[in-house]
């Protein structure tokens, strides 16, 4: 089996971040960054199924700038076989994104593609289930275990009331949550091995898709600041105020 | 002209979150509402102000499915709408990608026809959007809105139609609770993983249970196997909006702090004064939380508070 892995190089997520005093976004010139942590999720998922012997190539994509060829050499040295940057210096809504993974997934016939289930820069949520749609498959999204049964899988769902489980046939698309596994920090050997394994860079322009956005960005501002708090000395004094609210609120 | 809204539902029954999405989508236009499931179901929706028309599917299927079912319904509606819980971020990418559109999720304010704000990096940046499209997906984070009332009447027409899905469900593992929903509740207790064991975390659970309120819980504490999944509060958890956010021995990670933003007012109770939650609570008390929660929950019976 073949696997098809997204990735994508974001502020790192224990950056506490800064927005731009014009609104133009958030500042990132800089800053730390490093790969997403579900799409980590996803390539532990990738390189276990390899490690269990049911599959036999895993490919990293990630689309982006010259700088993400980082985030797919982290990749490499967690154990995958080859890597593919679409290289863009546009910023890139998730359409656009889902439409050049479509193209990749056109050229690489994988049998599985694995993605996160969303950035911690944009918190959007949406590629793998959009390139879901353009490539017609079946998806199964927030995954905490997937199980492989020959050409079927079996996939555990984080849902709103719980887990649910679903099955789906191969080729399929699955995006990783949290608790699916622990990613692996790959050992020093492996981080010099990766940068020998093949990774081509390819030009966004050459996919022949629109890149343009069809949003607007009219600004990017800082949440409202909450009013300094007061520290009460005694369970009692607690009690009286929890009490209070609780009195006077208003039942729905 | 108008919204094909998703409507949210859980074991079959209709959501209290759809009234809050309802009154979202009311704002941009008259809202025609797809309720996949039972009739009953149907029937309750009807009841909600600002729904003009409840089309009803029998089935309830998966994303793959859903996506078919709304692509197909989609013609004459300018705005096609779900809540951003699971089911909404799970099929609403999809049908956009389906319908050549850009979506707009997990929206906090409507500012004009087109115009949305919605949080980024973990709700530490609001980002402001016009959508030019034509046709707009769009998800509501339920807990910004205020619910829509009932007492409405709207005609129920029940869908008459085969759903293709080439993923099929096989079973559901539900965390059984007779607590409030987390989304909706009006007081959230939250524990971290300070609380110690699962044992521990009953003391939190004590305290929520005096106050008729939902139980929360931080990724550490759910990862510790304190607490279930589906109490994860957080950016990659539920986001929450109570009047009331009872935050016990929780530090106040970025991630955790994304997902109870909208709090009317959180109270802390800390042995660390220092601790990024303490800093933003509007009171804190400071101490060790297996001596204080016993005591707070005998304090606050003996008042007598009820709900």
């Amino acid at each position: 089996m073949k696997i098809l892995v997204a990735v994508k190089r974001v502020v790192d997520h224990n950056v506490r971040i800064r927005v731009r005093p014009d609104g133009s976004g958030v500042e990132t010139n800089g800053v730390r960054m490093s790969m997403n942590p579900f799409c980590k999720h996803a390539v532990e998922a990738a390189v276990q199924l390899a490690e269990a012997g049911a599959a036999d190539e895993i490919v990293i994509v990630s689309i982006g700038p010259k700088p993400a060829n980082d985030v797919i050499l982290t990749a490499l040295a967690m154990g995958a076989h080859r890597g593919i940057l679409v290289e863009t210096d546009q910023p890139l809504e998730t359409l656009v994104i889902a439409k050049l993974l479509a193209k990749v997934v056109e050229e690489e016939q994988p049998d599985l593609v694995l993605l996160g289930k969303q950035a911690v820069d944009d918190d959007s949520n949406h590629v793998g289930q959009m390139l879901a749609a353009l490539t017609a498959l079946p998806q199964a999204t927030f995954a905490s275990e997937i199980k492989l049964d020959g050409h079927a899988l079996e996939v555990t769902r984080e849902v709103d009331s719980g887990r649910e489980t679903i099955g789906l046939p191969l080729p399929a698309i699955v995006t990783a949550d949290l608790r699916l596994n622990t990613p692996r920090n790959a050992a020093l050997p492996m981080v010099m091995k990766a940068r020998s394994k093949p990774l081509a860079v390819r030009p966004a322009a050459e996919f022949g898709v629109d890149l343009s956005p069809r949003l607007t960005v009219e600004m990017v501002s800082p949440p409202p600041e909450r009013a300094a708090g007061v520290t009460v000395n005694s369970v009692a004094e607690l009690a009286a105020i929890i009490a209070t609210d609780v009195n006077e609120m208003e039942a729905i | 002209m108008g919204v094909l809204l998703l409507a949210e539902l859980d074991d079959g029954a209709l959501s209290a979150s759809t009234a809050r999405t309802v009154a979202a989508a009311a704002q941009l236009g008259p809202v025609d509402l797809l309720v996949p499931g039972p009739r009953a179901a149907a029937d309750q929706a009807a009841a909600i102000a600002g729904v003009a028309k409840v089309i009803h599917a029998k089935e309830a299927p998966l994303a793959d499915g859903l996506a078919n079912l709304l692509a197909g319904l989609a013609d004459g509606y300018t705005i096609i709408a779900a809540a951003a819980s699971t089911t909404g971020k799970d099929v609403m990418p999809r049908l956009a990608a389906k319908l050549d559109i850009q979506p707009v999720t997990d929206i906090v304010a409507i500012e004009g026809a087109n115009r949305f704000v919605r949080p980024i990096y973990a709700g530490n940046a609001l980002e402001t959007v016009t959508d030019p499209q034509q046709t707009h997906v769009l998800t509501f984070r339920a807990s910004a809105f205020r619910p829509a009332a009932s007492g409405n009447a709207a005609p129920v027409e029940t869908l008459d139609t085969d759903i293709a899905a080439a993923a099929r469900f096989i079973a559901a593992h539900r965390t059984q609770s007779d607590i409030p929903d987390l989304a909706t509740a009006q007081i959230v207790v939250g524990g971290g993983v300070s609380v110690g064991s699962a044992e521990g975390f009953k003391l939190v659970e004590a305290l929520g249970k005096t106050l008729g309120a939902a139980i929360g819980a931080t990724r550490a504490a759910v990862d510790a196997g304190y607490a279930p999944n589906d109490w994860q509060v957080g950016q990659t958890g539920k986001i929450i909006a109570p009047d009331l956010y009872i935050a016990v021995g929780i530090s106040g990670a970025l991630q955790h702090l994304a997902g109870i933003q909208g709090a009317k007012k959180i109270i802390a109770i800390n042995t660390d004064p220092e601790a990024p939650l303490v800093k933003i609570a509007d009171v804190a008390l400071i101490g060790d939380l297996f001596e204080i929660l016993p005591q707070l929950t005998a304090e606050l019976e003996k008042s007598g508070v009820k709900r």
